[in-house]
């Protein structure tokens, strides 16, 4: 049946979804974070997505969604001056994290949307699929 | 007998494999509403499915005259042509998915498509009917 496709299509984009979900946690709970495991200030993370053919080799039918890669945010630092802090250098001044906070709100809710869109083409097909079924009933 | 039962159902078959392959091409336009640089897709169901019931191949298909010839890679099993949509909005990232038009469209599949099972439900009520002795 072709319409247990949809249900592959639709799990990919949730898995992709909440994975952007998990990097926006990331920025959230680490906008704060001076340091980090590499030494410098955290980075902001963002998830790329990329469209993936979906479906058996002959019939190439939909598109499903994987999360390409995660990059660092390439914006400036955020620069404060705060001479007490460990971590500040000799002009007294500690770098922040670039997450901006707005941003990751935005970014948050629309995950969040695309998740609820997605599980709502998952349930449509289930009744559809259970409408088939009790035919000639 | 069998193959006037056949001739019966051979419509709302097409129909329902066409209704099917619609909703995997719409489930992959929301599932990508947020993948930079990808394209909406659709079919024409109307056009497609008067091109399947008038027995027509689509244009450009192979014809397979041999048994032993290989099918085209990428053929959907109706030879549905699938078409790129034309956006009202445009997306900076390139991409042309309009959730509001792709949600609307995909219910409407979802109808279409238990109507159509409604329907051939409904034939198949009539041939038991028929068939029934009293």
């Amino acid at each position: 049946m072709s319409l247990f496709n949809v249900f592959n299509i639709a799990a990919s984009a949730l898995t992709a979804q909440s994975q952007r979900l998990n990097v926006v946690a990331s920025n959230l709970a680490n906008a704060e974070s001076a340091t980090s495991v590499n030494g410098g200030p955290y980075r902001a993370k963002q998830v790329v997505f990329q469209a993936i053919p979906m479906g058996t080799p002959s019939v190439t039918a939909g598109a499903g969604v994987v999360v390409r890669e995660v990059v660092d945010d390439p914006s400036p630092l955020r620069r404060v001056y705060d001479p007490r802090h460990p971590a500040a250098d000799k002009d007294g001044y500690v770098t922040y994290p670039n997450v901006n906070v707005v941003d990751e709100m935005v970014n948050m809710i629309s995950a969040s949307r695309s998740y609820q869109n997605n599980v709502d083409v998952m349930n449509t097909t289930k009744a559809m699929m259970l409408k088939l079924l009790t035919l000639g009933q | 007998m069998m193959d006037k039962l056949d001739h019966l159902f051979q419509g709302h078959a097409a129909a329902l494999k066409l209704a099917s392959f619609r909703q995997q091409l719409l489930a992959s336009n929301i599932a990508n509403a947020d993948t930079p640089h990808y394209k909406a897709v659709d079919i024409d169901f109307a056009a497609e499915l008067s091109r399947v019931m008038s027995g027509r191949a689509a244009p450009g298909t192979l014809a397979t005259t041999h048994p032993r010839h290989l099918p085209a890679p990428g053929a959907n099993p109706l030879g549905a042509r699938v078409l790129y949509r034309t956006d009202v909005q445009g997306n900076i990232d390139g991409n042309t998915v309009d959730m509001d038009r792709e949600r609307a469209q995909f219910m409407e599949n979802a109808l279409r498509y238990e109507a159509i099972v409604r329907v051939l439900n409904t034939e198949i009520q009539h041939m038991k009917a028929a068939l029934r002795t009293q």
